[in-house]
């Protein structure tokens, strides 16, 4: 299903969070949200699973405001993987733990079936956690952990996967392992990603937030400028495509200096660091 | 529990006790001589029952709490509902004809207390629509605090055969049960454990987290409201008619989880059957170690079941 995001804004505690944000993933799509700490990425996603309300703008999955859906409905649609996902698991298995996923499935009488099993059974296949799917979660490492909760998310039948530093703390390898299979699902994904490599690699479309509103966004290649790894990143850097098809991002040995001189708020393309980061990253373009 | 209500000050033989528990719920058979018919059907049997049903509602409420506020330590008593049971005991008890001018009898006092102080953790525990684990907990504790200092203070002004009295209750029996009291902590048990488990598949979900359970279709907010309303209702119901007895809603959920898993569709049901063989056996160990006086439940039910519990700690594994 396609995700719109349109004119949303967010306030926490009074102070604005997002500005005026838009965002769209056609169907099928994988889309990249990347950006500095604090530039708002995890509040946004909160926004489409619906753990936050907008305080203006449309979040819509499908044709539908999923603000206007029931939680239980939207969660029919949206399956969210997030960074502080384990919370107090002591105890469930992890195949309980994937059977999570069919909760948006039931109401209070529910009880599960054939459909359920099926559902489970196959998402604990394609992520690869048969060898422990009868061990404690609690016990198992990062790593396997990530695959798990994938696996709930994919229990859950979704038509958009939204992840959130999905590959944080993995070793390369199982990094591009998730990135496979996230791809191999065919989901609508909208992947927070601070690893820009990583991003280049697995997304169609990237689209960068920084302060709390979109800077740019479009085909990896034509986001990750010189001038915006600069602006927004503070890094000198170039991205290229190399034989091989794939993006790869060189970094010079220094970032750039904090705060030299630019304004705070949006990116100013001419400025400085912009000048800057032309001088490194002009290469093979 | 055919056992449990065989034994006691006079023991009856098993044939017998059968026999008699046969003829009062069937209608046939002997009603053997009328003083162990006395002793097995009007004081043993009820008791043995309100054992079973009291252990089960504490152990079951004790198991939802832990997971609404995502805290291993949750039970009855650290989120206050206790010490407003108690404060609501203390005051009648002490204060005597003086409360009851509202026909108020110790257990609708207790009960009372415990709801006020679970509305209290309630309103107290929530922000901006928000509740937040951690700071139910929190203001459970404080809640409890209170009542505790006020409990204090009340006892002060008692007279020591009050305080006897006030100190009974705190540990905790079921040595006055009756029958006329047994049918709505029967419903309240029976129904309350029965919609709980209902609730099992959300209750499981909110062990993934708030935000997780969120993306999981579950209402978090609402569904820790209901939660705590219908655990407080199951908590003062039971502590009403029995007293603060610690330990069983603390420890039951846990020795289940460890050894049983913690699925809430299975946890809860095994949860109250165990909660209910224990507070039994302990019920029976408690008239029959210091025949024919009879201990408090608050003070076996620790006492007995710590030992155990530790053990089982320090075997599984799973908790590193």
């Amino acid at each position: 299903m396609k995700l719109t995001v349109d004119r949303l804004h967010i306030t926490l505690d009074r102070s604005p969070i997002l500005h005026d944000v838009c965002l769209e993933a056609r169907k099928g799509d994988i889309v990249g949200l990347v950006g500095p700490n604090g530039s708002g990425k995890s509040t946004l996603l909160r926004a489409i699973y619906r753990s936050l309300r907008p305080a203006q703008g449309v979040v819509r999955v499908g044709d539908d405001d999923v603000w206007a859906l029931s939680a239980r409905t939207a969660a029919r649609r949206t399956a969210a993987v997030l960074q502080d996902a384990t919370g107090n698991t002591t105890g469930l298995t992890v195949t309980e733990i994937v059977a999570l996923g069919r909760a948006p499935h039931h109401g209070l009488l529910g009880r599960d079936g054939a459909e359920d099993h099926r559902a489970v059974e196959d998402a604990i296949d394609r992520c690869g956690v048969r060898p422990y799917a009868d061990r404690d979660y609690a016990s198992l490492s990062g790593g396997e952990r990530q695959r798990v909760l994938l696996a709930r998310a994919l229990a859950q039948d979704p038509q958009l996967l939204v992840l959130d530093e999905l590959t944080n703390h993995l070793d390369i390898r199982a990094r591009f392992e998730l990135l496979d299979l996230i791809r191999a699902t065919g989901v609508t994904t909208l992947a927070v990603l601070h690893d820009l490599d990583l991003a280049a690699r697995l997304c169609d479309h990237l689209v960068v937030l920084h302060e709390g509103a979109v800077v740019t966004a479009g085909p990896v290649l034509d986001v990750l400028s010189p001038a915006l790894l600069a602006d927004v990143f503070g890094v000198r850097a170039h991205a290229g495509q190399h034989a091989d098809g794939v993006v790869r991002i060189t970094y010079a040995a220094q970032p750039l200096a904090r705060g030299g001189g630019e304004e705070p708020g949006p990116v100013a393309r001419d400025g400085t660091g912009a000048e800057e980061g032309r001088t490194v990253g002009t290469g093979d373009r | 529990m055919i056992v449990a209500i065989s034994i006691g000050a006079v023991t009856v033989p098993l044939g017998d006790v059968w026999g008699i528990v046969w003829h009062h719920v069937t209608g046939q058979g002997a009603a053997g001589d009328l003083a162990t018919d006395q002793i097995v059907w009007n004081f043993r049997t009820p008791r043995v029952v309100l054992a079973a049903l009291v252990g089960a509602g504490l152990a079951v409420s004790g198991a939802v709490l832990q997971t609404v506020v995502s805290n291993p330590l949750a039970d009855p008593i650290v989120l206050g509902f206790s010490y407003g049971a108690t404060l609501g005991a203390v005051l009648v008890i002490t204060l005597g004809g003086g409360v009851a001018l509202a026909g108020l009898g110790v257990s609708a006092a207790a009960f009372l207390g415990a709801v006020a102080a679970g509305a209290l953790v309630f309103a107290l525990g929530r922000r901006n629509g928000r509740m937040a684990p951690t700071r139910l907990v929190l203001a459970g504790v404080a809640v409890g605090y209170v009542f505790l200092s006020a409990t204090s203070y009340v006892q002060l002004q008692a007279t020591p055969t009050e305080l006897r009295t006030v100190m009974f209750w705190m540990l905790g029996s079921v040595a006055g049960a009756q029958w006329d009291q047994l049918p709505p902590v029967t419903v309240v048990v029976l129904a309350g454990t029965a919609l709980l488990t209902l609730f099992g598949r959300r209750l499981n979900v909110l062990l993934a987290g708030d935000d997780s359970a969120t993306a999981l279709g579950v209402d978090v907010n609402r569904l820790r409201a209901v939660l705590l309303v219908l655990s407080a209702l199951l908590t003062g119901t039971v502590i009403a008619v029995a007293g603060s007895i610690g330990f069983v809603g603390l420890m039951i959920p846990h020795l289940v989880r460890l050894t049983l898993g913690a699925d809430h569709r299975r946890l809860l049901p095994l949860t109250a059957l165990l909660g209910a063989l224990y507070l039994v056996l302990v019920d029976l160990l408690s008239r029959t170690l210091d025949r024919p006086n009879e201990l408090p439940l608050g003070i076996l039910t620790a006492l007995l079941g710590a030992p155990f519990f530790l053990w089982l700690l320090r075997r599984n594994r799973g908790l590193d």
